[in-house]
C-alpha cells in the first residue's frame, strides 16, 4: 500500500522532472538566439536600419491565437526602387519566423496583412528588403494575455 | 479540396492598385502541440502561397507555424490588363488548393 508520504515524494519527483524536461532554464536566451539567427539568415549579416517600415498590431492582445498584423513599407514601388521582401519574426514563439513574403514593383503598394500566433509577451519584428539591397525594420512590444500554444507550457 | 475565399474587385481602372484578400480553410497544426497522452501532434501547415497574374507571379509568401489557423493574406497588385489571377496554396501532406479569379481592366 502507498502511504501518504510515498505518494507525495513520487508526485513531487514526477512534477519536478516533468517541468525540467519542458522548460530549459535558459529558455529566454535560447529564444533570443533563435530570433537573431533567423534574422541573420534573412539579412545575411547586412546592417538593418530602423525606419521606413511600419508594423501595425494591437499592443494588448487578448488571444494570441489570431493576432491581426499589418506591415506597410514606405516605397514608391517602381521597377527602380521597390520592396523585394517583407519578413516578420516574433521573439517568444518556439520558432521565430512568422511569414516571409516576396513582392515586386507589380504590387503597387508595399503592404501585407495577415493573422499570426504569438506565444507570449515580447517583441515582434518586421524586416523589409529593398531593391537596392538595404534592410529596414520596425519592432513592436506586445502584451499577450492568452497565449497561443497555451497547453504546451512553453512560457 | 480545401475551401478558399478570395476577395478582389471584378473591375478596375488601368494602373489602379487593387487589394486582394485571401483566406484558406486549414487548421495550421503547429507541430508543437501534444495530445492528452503527451504525444506530439505532427506539423500540418500551408507552407507556400503564390499569386500569378496572367501567368506571371506577382506575390509569394512562405508561411510558418506562427500563422493563425485559416490563414488570411492581404496584399496588393497593380491592375495592368484584363485577365485571370491564379492563387495557389501548397503545404504539408501534399496539401494543394487553387482558385482563379477574373479581373476586367477598363
Amino acid at each position: 500500500m502507498t502511504t501518504r508520504r510515498q505518494f507525495l515524494v513520487l508526485a513531487c519527483g514526477g512534477l519536478a522532472t516533468g517541468v525540467q524536461a519542458q522548460l530549459p532554464p535558459n529558455i529566454a536566451a535560447l529564444r533570443q538566439a533563435a530570433l537573431q539567427e533567423a534574422m541573420r539568415k534573412v539579412t545575411g549579416g547586412a546592417e538593418v536600419r530602423r525606419g521606413r517600415v511600419k508594423l501595425d498590431l494591437p499592443p494588448l492582445i487578448d488571444n494570441g491565437n489570431a493576432v491581426p498584423l499589418e506591415v506597410t513599407v514606405e516605397s514608391p514601388m517602381t521597377p527602380a526602387d521597390h520592396v523585394r521582401a517583407i519578413h516578420v519574426f516574433t521573439e517568444k514563439n518556439p520558432q521565430p519566423n512568422v511569414i516571409g513574403a516576396r513582392l515586386g514593383p507589380r504590387a503597387g503598394r508595399a503592404r501585407l496583412a495577415t493573422r499570426a500566433r504569438i506565444a507570449d509577451t515580447g517583441i515582434v519584428v518586421a524586416i523589409a528588403q529593398m531593391s537596392d539591397g538595404s534592410f529596414w525594420s520596425d519592432s513592436v512590444n506586445v502584451v499577450v494575455t492568452l497565449s497561443a500554444c497555451l497547453e504546451d507550457g512553453l512560457i | 479540396m480545401a475551401r478558399v475565399v478570395v476577395n478582389l474587385p471584378g473591375q478596375a481602372r488601368r494602373g489602379e492598385v487593387i487589394e486582394i484578400r485571401t483566406l484558406a480553410g486549414h487548421d495550421m497544426e503547429t507541430g508543437f502541440r501534444r495530445t492528452q497522452l503527451g504525444e506530439l501532434i505532427p506539423r500540418n501547415i500551408i507552407t507556400r502561397f503564390t499569386c500569378s497574374y496572367n501567368g506571371v507571379e506577382v506575390f509569394r509568401a512562405d508561411l510558418h507555424p506562427a500563422i493563425a489557423a485559416n490563414p488570411l493574406i492581404t496584399f496588393t497588385t497593380v491592375a495592368t490588363e484584363s485577365g485571370t489571377l491564379e492563387f495557389r496554396w501548397t503545404g504539408d501532406n501534399g496539401f494543394s488548393a487553387t482558385h482563379t479569379a477574373t479581373l476586367t481592366v477598363v
